[in-house]
């Protein structure tokens, strides 16, 4: 039977553990032995929480039999890590935090335990979330199940990979700039961004406060709406997050798509997207027009704008976030200091590697006086106009479709000389960051056996629509359940 | 030239603890005094991936005072960060306001160096967080640090450069600690840090509108240091501009032992703070119900019950202002006025005078006084009504502070009751005379002032009791020849 656990989504491993098909025990003992067998070529685990995992499970198998099983009773999940997780290492990737223990859990890590979640580890990923390949890590490069010479994307692409392999059922991510739906494109998965604001950011490590967001990449929309649900709700603890009510989003699937407007950005297929992507993602619109969806062109005038007031913003509200790693309270500090200066300067100069000190160097240089105007606050008036973009778009359409990323997975390696073609695989992700708009990535094709993802956009707490949106495609298409050949 | 050619042009940042219970941002607690990082929650420790939340009594405080300032309260106001390493600044940056602030364009009125009453404008008045504090003290080869004061809740206020010396700043700075205090937003004590001032300071020459190089002196603590450190400051700067020299821009510490400022070390400020709004918190809206209800809660305001004490109550200025001066002061004079058909200055002698020195001399505030307002009145009446002297009243507000009980009461125990049957006097008066022959024939003679002696007499044989008005009466009327 553990054969074929691995290969069923949270909604059937729900369904099976309902049942009694299976034990939480059996299920999470199954797939810590996936872990164990593959994850030596993936790379995708900072941190396998083998003994906490089987308690865990143990107590949901006990909360079963006792009548007061969760949602996500015994449903096993990995955390990216960037999410502090109470008496477990935290590390978000980089040296600075190698030895690093949180003293407290992150919202999301807390409801999600509170519903009977199964947490099997902690995922690698790009250091403090700033990259798109995950080779910025200091725990070294993940490695793409489709094809291990190749990226699973970034940032959080432990989770992409972890899930892809079937290593996990799902996983949660951060999203800044596409940190969860272009590795679930590239990783053949399905990955979910919120709306900024639907999830509590308490206890996630931040890398640019105004643009972070939680979410999860899964196997299936279903999968990924039941854990949203969980997800999602106000925190007191984080005066972002906006007190809405939080609909049954597993029961928004089903409404029909029929009469759904889908509006499509012309210049998504302008120069730089992948011919084969591109067919993939026209495919794509076409199967949903054939279910009843309406596409229409619509207008994003200032979109080209969204890579450099992305890499304003970001990397100047970074170069404030990560300024409280400097030596003295936690994480990495250089041995035998000289005196203040050489405590702060070598602490940080071992912890943080070359991505982070280059976005740490800019953000500094574009909040510095006689910058400021000129960059961060030029950065934040475009920002408005891309928002406004997008909001005279949700005026005529319901959905924003097109693709998730340039390209399919790109060889490790590839990329890491050139940050601008780097940051230029977020070029179609980062609008709905900066928008602050829901956005989910599902699989929609291959290319040269390498995944493509569809990349649809709601409006603020839209995220039904966008839900209803890919579920309904999904039914029309295999895509999704696709795995790779390794890790069937 | 000489010091009189030169004007001082001031301007202060007032940082004022807010008398929260928890932090602005955090729920530890803010209580002065206890262990090193004892009252620090992850929040305040800056630990990865925790969030501030703002504690709403802050904003209340903050719109109460802008009020009481006469000032515009932003409807929206919005919070920044300051960046800048320091070992006591968990986070590597401070939230403040910056651009936005909350409180704008205040005044307050002082009495000018001309005795007139004078503007000074307040330019305005923000929300932050406290830094926690480096401890060098009994350690060697390393630096502690007490995290407790890390966001506590701080309202800084920044007037125009519209004070001119020394003395005016020291008074504007008494005021807005008056005010405070007043409002119930701080507790104010210097000594714990919970109100300091930094004080902006240049010269110029008399009639010159452009304003000179200034100083900053940073942390001062006192009243008396403020107006120290600034004549000091005045002085330095008028004596390098004689001298052909400038004024440097530049941050100084005044260091009280030595009674003198010196420059910091450029490298501690060549800091640029890199503000720009705080992402993790939202802009602070508040609307026209709220500053509304608030304005009607505002209480009556020093200026005002100064006034008030003068026309209601018909006592010296003076007196008044200084009973003005502190609420609860002003509380109990007016319950002991009240309780007395006396006249209200014998009130005001009585609490400005023996009852603050009493105070004083046991470091207890007005509201830990040992004698309440009523029991005060008590006294007074008995002084009104010719029951005791000022004199024997002294001892017994005395015998009352160390608990023996009413005014009545001790004065009936101590048999201190005025003699004021003048047949009684009268019988000790000739006793007097007829025991001081040669003392009378020289009064008699033109000698007036030996009345004195004769009163001092009487005095001491009815032990002070005698009613003195009276037995001077009585003596020049016998001893007229």
């Amino acid at each position: 039977m553990d054969a074929e656990l691995h290969q069923l989504t949270l909604t059937q491993l729900a369904a099976g553990l309902g049942r009694g098909e299976f034990s939480a025990v059996e299920l999470t003992r199954a797939l810590l032995g996936r872990i164990e067998r593959h994850d030596g070529d993936l790379n995708a685990f900072v941190t396998v929480t083998g003994e906490q995992a089987l308690e865990a499970a143990q107590r949901a198998d006990d909360a079963r039999a006792a009548g007061e099983a969760g949602v996500l009773n015994g449903l096993p999940i990995v955390h990216k890590d960037i999410f502090c997780t109470k008496g477990v290492a935290t590390t978000c990737g980089s040296r600075m935090l190698e030895d690093f223990v949180s003293p407290y859990d992150a919202t999301v890590v807390e409801r999600l335990a509170r519903a009977g979640a199964v947490v099997l580890g902690k995922t690698n990923m790009d250091e403090f979330a700033m990259g798109s390949s995950n080779e910025t890590s200091y725990f070294g490069p993940v490695h793409n199940p489709w094809d291990l010479e190749r990226s699973p994307g970034g940032s959080s692409g432990g989770s992409a990979a972890a899930v892809a392999a079937r290593l996990a059922a799902a996983a949660t991510g951060t999203d800044t700039g596409g940190s969860i739906r272009q590795p679930a494109a590239l990783t053949g998965t399905v990955g979910l961004k919120p709306t900024y604001g639907r999830v509590s950011r308490y206890g996630m490590i931040a890398f640019a406060s105004s643009l972070d967001q939680a979410g999860v990449i899964a196997r299936s929309t279903a999968d990924a709406a039941l854990l949203l649900g969980v997800m999602a709700g106000f925190d007191p603890r984080d005066s972002t997050c906006i007190e809405h009510p939080v609909p049954d989003y597993a029961a928004a699937l089903t409404a029909p798509v029929r009469g759904l407007r889908i509006g499509i950005v012309r210049q998504h297929f302008d120069q730089g997207l992948d011919a084969g992507c591109a067919a993939a993602v026209r495919e794509a619109l076409a199967v949903l027009e054939s279910q009843g969806a309406t596409l229409t062109e619509v207008d994003l005038p200032n979109l080209d704008l969204s890579v450099p007031t992305y890499y304003v913003v970001a990397p100047a509200e970074c170069s404030s976030n990560l300024s409280r790693f400097d030596g003295v309270r936690f994480g990495h500090r250089a041995a035998d200091p000289a005196d203040l200066m050489d405590l702060y300067c070598r602490s940080r100069g071992e912890g943080f590697g070359a991505e982070v000190k280059r976005r740490i160097m800019t953000g500094t240089y574009v909040l510095s006086a006689g910058y400021y105007d000129a960059y961060y606050l030029k950065a934040q008036k475009v920002r408005q106009l891309i928002a406004d973009d997008f909001r005279h778009a949700f005026e005529q359409v319901d959905v924003i479709a097109g693709p998730t990323s340039p390209t399919p997975a790109f060889r490790l390696g590839d990329k890491t000389d050139d940050p601008i073609t780097m940051y230029l695989n977020d070029i179609y992700t980062i609008g709905a960051n900066l928008a602050g708009l829901p956005a989910i990535s599902v699989p929609c094709g291959f290319v040269d056996d390498l995944p493509v993802g569809l990349h649809l956009v709601g409006p603020h707490f839209g995220e039904e629509t966008v839900l209803r949106c890919a579920h309904h495609y999904e039914q029309a298409t295999e895509w999704h359940a696709a795995c790779p050949e390794a890790y069937r | 030239m000489s010091a009189a050619d030169w004007e001082a042009v001031i301007g202060l940042e007032i940082h004022t603890q807010l008398a929260t219970k928890s932090k602005i941002f955090s729920g530890a607690a803010t209580a002065y005094g206890a262990e090193p990082n004892t009252q620090a929650c992850l929040v305040d420790l800056g630990y990865p991936g925790v969030l501030p939340v703002l504690n709403a009594e802050v904003v209340r405080m903050a719109c109460l005072f802008g009020l009481a300032i006469d000032a515009s309260i932003a409807r929206r106001s919005v919070f920044a960060r300051k960046n800048y390493f320091y070992p006591d600044l968990p986070k590597g940056y401070q939230i403040s306001q910056y651009e936005l602030p909350i409180v704008e364009r205040g005044e307050l009125w002082i009495e000018g160096d001309d005795g007139e009453d004078k503007r000074i404008g307040i330019t305005r008045a923000h929300l932050e967080e406290d830094a926690g504090k480096s401890l060098h003290e009994g350690l060697q080869r390393f630096s502690g640090i007490d995290l407790n004061r890390a966001g506590t809740p701080l309202i800084e206020i920044v007037s125009e450069p519209d004070l001119r010396s020394a003395r005016e700043a020291a008074a504007y700075m008494r005021k807005i600690h008056t005010l405070v205090r007043y409002l119930g937003i701080s507790d104010g004590n210097m000594q714990e840090g919970s109100f300091r001032c930094d004080a902006n300071v240049s010269v110029r020459r008399r009639g010159e509108t452009a304003l000179g190089t200034r100083a900053e002196i940073k942390n001062l603590n006192s009243f008396r240091f403020v107006e120290k450190a600034i004549n000091y400051e005045i002085e330095r700067q008028i004596e390098l501009l004689e001298d052909g020299a400038s004024v440097v821009q530049e941050t100084r510490l005044y260091d009280a032992a030595k009674d003198e400022t010196r420059g910091m070390r450029s490298k501690e400020e060549a800091n640029d703070y890199r503000y720009f709004p705080d992402p993790d918190l939202l802009p602070v809206v508040i609307d026209d119900e709220f500053v509304e209800s608030l304005r009607g809660s505002l209480p009556e305001l020093p200026d005002a019950k100064r006034r008030r004490l003068v026309d209601d109550y018909g006592i010296r200025g003076e007196d008044a202002a200084i009973i003005a001066s502190n609420r609860a002061l002003a509380d109990y004079f007016e319950a002991a006025a009240r309780a007395t058909g006396a006249a209200a200055q014998l009130v005001a002698n009585w609490v400005t005078g023996d009852l603050a020195a009493a105070l004083n001399r046991d470091g207890l505030d007005i509201e830990a006084s040992r004698i309440g307002a009523a029991d005060l009145a008590g006294l007074i009446e008995r002084i009104d009504d010719a029951t005791i002297s000022g004199k024997i009243a002294k001892e017994v507000f005395e015998a009352m502070w160390a608990g023996e009980g009413s005014a009545d009461a001790i004065i009936d125990a101590r048999g201190l009751r005025q003699i004021t049957d003048s047949g009684a006097i009268e019988a000790i008066v000739d006793a007097v005379i007829a025991a001081n022959p040669s003392q009378v024939a020289e009064y008699r003679a033109g000698k007036d002032k030996l009345i004195g002696y004769f009163v001092g007499q009487v005095m001491k044989e009815t032990g002070g009791k005698a009613n003195p008005a009276q037995v001077n009466a009585i003596l020049r009327q016998k001893l007229s020849p």
